[in-house]
């Protein structure tokens, strides 16, 4: 095979590149800093790279509610649950969902006793196997931020336009600014954000700006490959150096103060906001996004309405304080004792990604 | 959020592409983007394109940080 | 008190059913094994790719393997060759000459009589390649639903040299023993996915599947100082490493870049988040070397179709005990972990 590499990717990867920008980095750092990232793919690729190895002590990073999967309530995997239970009912998911616990059991554990649950890479394949299955009825388990829902968006004006009938959303999309400034609210010693990326490709930097305009704490927009991560730190670090919090982009290559308005038109047009749960925060308020009324006949629960009691999370899970960079797993009294990667209890230690699954890993190995 | 990865638009039809990463090829909806062509790169992210990769940023970046490595060097 | 009660029940429902998970090759195959069946036969760890049975006169290697892989027919091969080269493999990297194949079929009813006839040619087929006669068989047909289409097990037996037990023990390992791979990694894994045509892609990656025996056994005629051989199937490098690291009690050194991947198999790994490291192969050894002897293994691998692209990827250690760091593509460390469960597609 003749291999020549991957463009847009490999040229980010480049260890020179990466060394020179650890060099200035460690002459610039000349205080503490502590940075939060809010995305699963930074948490993914800063642990991937061996980022902290490379880092000087005196710099910090935590890991925010970054990732859909972390953040989903047990309720929506009950829910989920109930559905796959129906016999006609197909659950189409992306494969993040599949192992995170519910309040009993996963959607993996029930795939393994026998509910028709498949692992989709988009709505658009969700929409497929309803139209070639019109006898049954599918779902669609909606997660992920302001990068994944317009893809759902398009997949429900798709499945009206091409007059589908059994095809459903369950809903749990989320936005990301409002959960950033309740990590800043909830009183996080942070020195700024390394701000997602992807979901800036559709927002557009303007959606962070009230980061430096109310609360007086700089970021940065960051790509995902590691020279475009350590960019990011110099720029805050440069940041908090010259008292000037502000609002920038590394990633120009894919990101633009106004974003992508295709797909916010689309947003706007199937999905309103509304105040949602986010597990181990509680309810943050306009931070969810549920279908507009005149989209209701995709929504699953008004077609299939289901009841769940709503359990409380495991009381000693501190998930919540890991998430708002509070507290570190080896303080939590399940960690490694109960939770662990093969048996999950809370969101952190479900993903990959999790803080406590990292932590699980490199420390357990100490 | 989150994994969503440079890929180059070999082929399209209507609304949907083949795109390629590494010679891998996916399909990608093409909803949210307008006016890309065939060797254009977008961000494919579940199955959609979510933008078009700017070369000219992407080797202004690249610049800037060699520049950054010859400071360096002096 | 009442706190511990909730850690119980909630430890005991996790484990109640038999998971995909469980069958991944990471750490839950490992526990499952562990637990459920290597106590119970009295089995001695660390369990390797053949067992070595020492009889007076002569060392037998005789190892066993089911074949489930879907589907049945995949670029590069199929479930039958599959079935024939994954235990030839087994076979050699003990450092055995594969002699003897029995295999059983469970099929499906309703199975096409022209595939099994495809299938048993491919098996033919390798079987004549590698040098081994298949001897002894059994067919079983069950009601259609019972089984996945068609299910292969094959056992395999072959000689030792005496001198040659200590491959698959890595007895003989030590500080600064270097260890290669014979090429690039996760071709298998992603032609099959291909293949299932599940995740709406194409690719034109080929399966690595192969009979290695006659490359194993040059190498081992020719170097003398080989000091451990393993086969890489499901759960990929980062398994073996981990394996290893564990059963010679000593650290080991990976530098990432050296590690050969393909560019198709790396672009579907960074759309899905899957790692390559963590997929599997079929035609894929790891190779530890002493004494400055892997120049003479990459000269003779490079010589073989099978062994191009082999390379160098690290080195034992001794510190980080019982551990695999990765020095990664940019200068960085980490730890390379053993996978817990099947790789899903991520979009997160």
């Amino acid at each position: 095979m003749n291999n020549r590499g991957l463009k847009y990717i490999d040229e980010y990867r480049d260890k020179d590149l990466v060394l020179n920008l650890i060099n200035h980095i460690k002459k610039s750092a000349t205080h503490n800093y502590v940075f939060m990232e809010v995305c699963g793919g930074h948490t993914s690729a800063i642990h991937r790279f061996g980022i902290p190895s490379l880092l000087p002590g005196n710099i910090r990073l935590i890991s925010g509610p970054g990732c859909p999967v972390c953040v989903t309530g047990t309720d929506f995997i009950d829910k989920a649950i109930i559905y796959s239970k129906k016999e006609e009912v197909i659950i189409t998911t992306f494969g993040d969902l599949i192992r995170v616990p519910g309040s009993a059991s996963s959607l993996e554990k029930e795939k393994a006793m026998g509910a028709d649950i498949r692992i989709v890479f988009s709505g658009l394949e969700a929409l497929d196997i309803a139209r070639m299955n019109p006898d049954r009825k599918v779902i669609f388990l909606g997660i992920g931020f302001e990068t994944t829902a317009p893809g759902t968006a398009v997949t429900i004006k798709l499945a009206r336009e091409k007059g589908i009938k059994n095809f459903w959303l369950l809903c749990a999309h989320k936005v990301m600014p409002p959960a950033m400034e309740a990590i800043i609210k909830a009183g996080t010693k942070l020195d700024g954000f390394i701000c997602p990326g992807h979901v800036a490709t559709i927002t557009g930097s303007v959606a962070f700006k009230f980061i430096p305009e109310k609360h007086n704490m700089g970021c940065v927009i960051t790509g995902f490959e590691p020279s475009d991560i350590l960019q990011a730190i110099l720029m805050l670090i440069r940041q908090v150096n010259r008292k000037a919090p502000d609002v920038e982009i590394q990633y120009t290559r894919a990101v633009t103060a106004s974003g992508n308005t295709i797909a916010q038109r689309n947003l706007s047009e199937i999905f309103e906001h509304c105040n949602t749960r986010w597990r181990g925060f509680g309810m943050i308020p306009s931070s969810g996004l549920k279908l507009q009324k005149e989209y209701e006949d995709f929504d699953a629960e008004k077609i299939m309405p289901v009841e769940i009691s709503y359990n409380e999370d495991n009381p000693l899970c501190i998930c919540g304080d890991i998430l708002r960079g509070l507290k570190t797993p080896p303080e939590c009294s399940l960690f490694k004792v109960a939770c662990s990667p093969e048996n999950p209890i809370g969101a952190c230690m479900v993903s990959n990604e999790g803080t406590c699954n990292s932590y699980y890993k490199y420390l357990h190995n100490e | 959020m989150c994994l969503s990865v440079p890929a180059r638009i070999v082929s399209i039809d209507g609304k949907m592409a083949d795109v390629s990463v590494g010679g891998t090829i996916f399909k990608a909806g093409l909803h949210m983007v307008e006016n890309v062509r065939v060797g254009d790169y977008i961000l494919i992210h579940a199955g959609f394109a979510i933008q078009k990769i700017s070369d000219k940023e992407a080797q202004e970046t690249l610049k800037l940080l060699k520049e950054l490595n010859d400071l360096q060097n002096e | 008190m009442r706190e511990h009660v909730i850690l119980i029940i909630n430890i005991s429902t996790m484990n109640e059913y038999v998971t995909l998970n469980h069958g991944s090759g990471g750490n839950q195959t490992h526990e499952l094994v562990k637990h459920v069946f290597v106590k119970r036969f009295g089995m001695i760890e660390p369990l390797t790719d053949s067992a070595i049975l020492k009889e007076p006169g002569f060392t037998l290697a005789i190892t066993t393997d089911s074949y489930v892989v879907d589907p049945l027919f995949f670029p590069g091969g199929n479930i039958g060759k599959l079935a024939v080269c994954g235990t030839v493999n087994d076979l050699a990297v003990s450092g055995a000459v594969p002699l003897y194949l029995s295999a059983s079929f469970i099929i499906e009813e309703g199975f096409r009589m022209s595939d099994l006839e495809i299938i048993a040619g491919s098996m033919a087929e390798e079987a004549s390649n590698a040098g081994v006669k298949i001897v002894a068989g059994d067919t079983k047909v069950v009601e259609k639903g019972k089984c996945d289409k068609l299910f292969i097990t094959t056992s395999g037996t072959g000689i030792l040299k005496p001198d040659l037990d200590h491959i698959s023990t890595g007895k003989r390992i030590k500080s600064g023993d270097k260890l290669i791979i014979n090429g690039p990694v996760g071709n298998h894994a992603i032609a099959v996915l291909g293949a299932r045509n599940r995740l709406d892609f194409s690719t034109s990656v080929i399966s690595d599947c192969a009979s290695l025996n006659y490359l194993i056994q040059t190498v081992l005629n020719e170097c003398k100082e080989i000091h451990f051989m393993r086969d890489l199937t499901r759960g990929g490098l980062a398994t073996v490493l981990n394996e290893l690291a564990q059963m010679i009690s000593s650290g080991i050194i990976i530098d990432e870049t050296s590690i050969p991947v393909d560019d198709p198999v790396k672009g579907l790994c960074e759309i899905l988040g899957f790692d390559p490291l963590y997929l599997a192969n079929e035609g894929k050894i790891l190779i530890v070397t002493g004494d400055e002897e892997h120049k003479k293994v990459l000269e003779i691998l490079h010589s073989h179709p099978s062994g191009k692209h082999s390379a160098v990827i690290g080195e034992i250690v001794p510190d980080h005990k019982d551990y695999v760091i990765l020095n990664t593509l940019i200068g960085g460390k980490r730890i390379l972990d053993i996978p817990s469960g099947m790789q899903l597609p991520r979009i997160c």
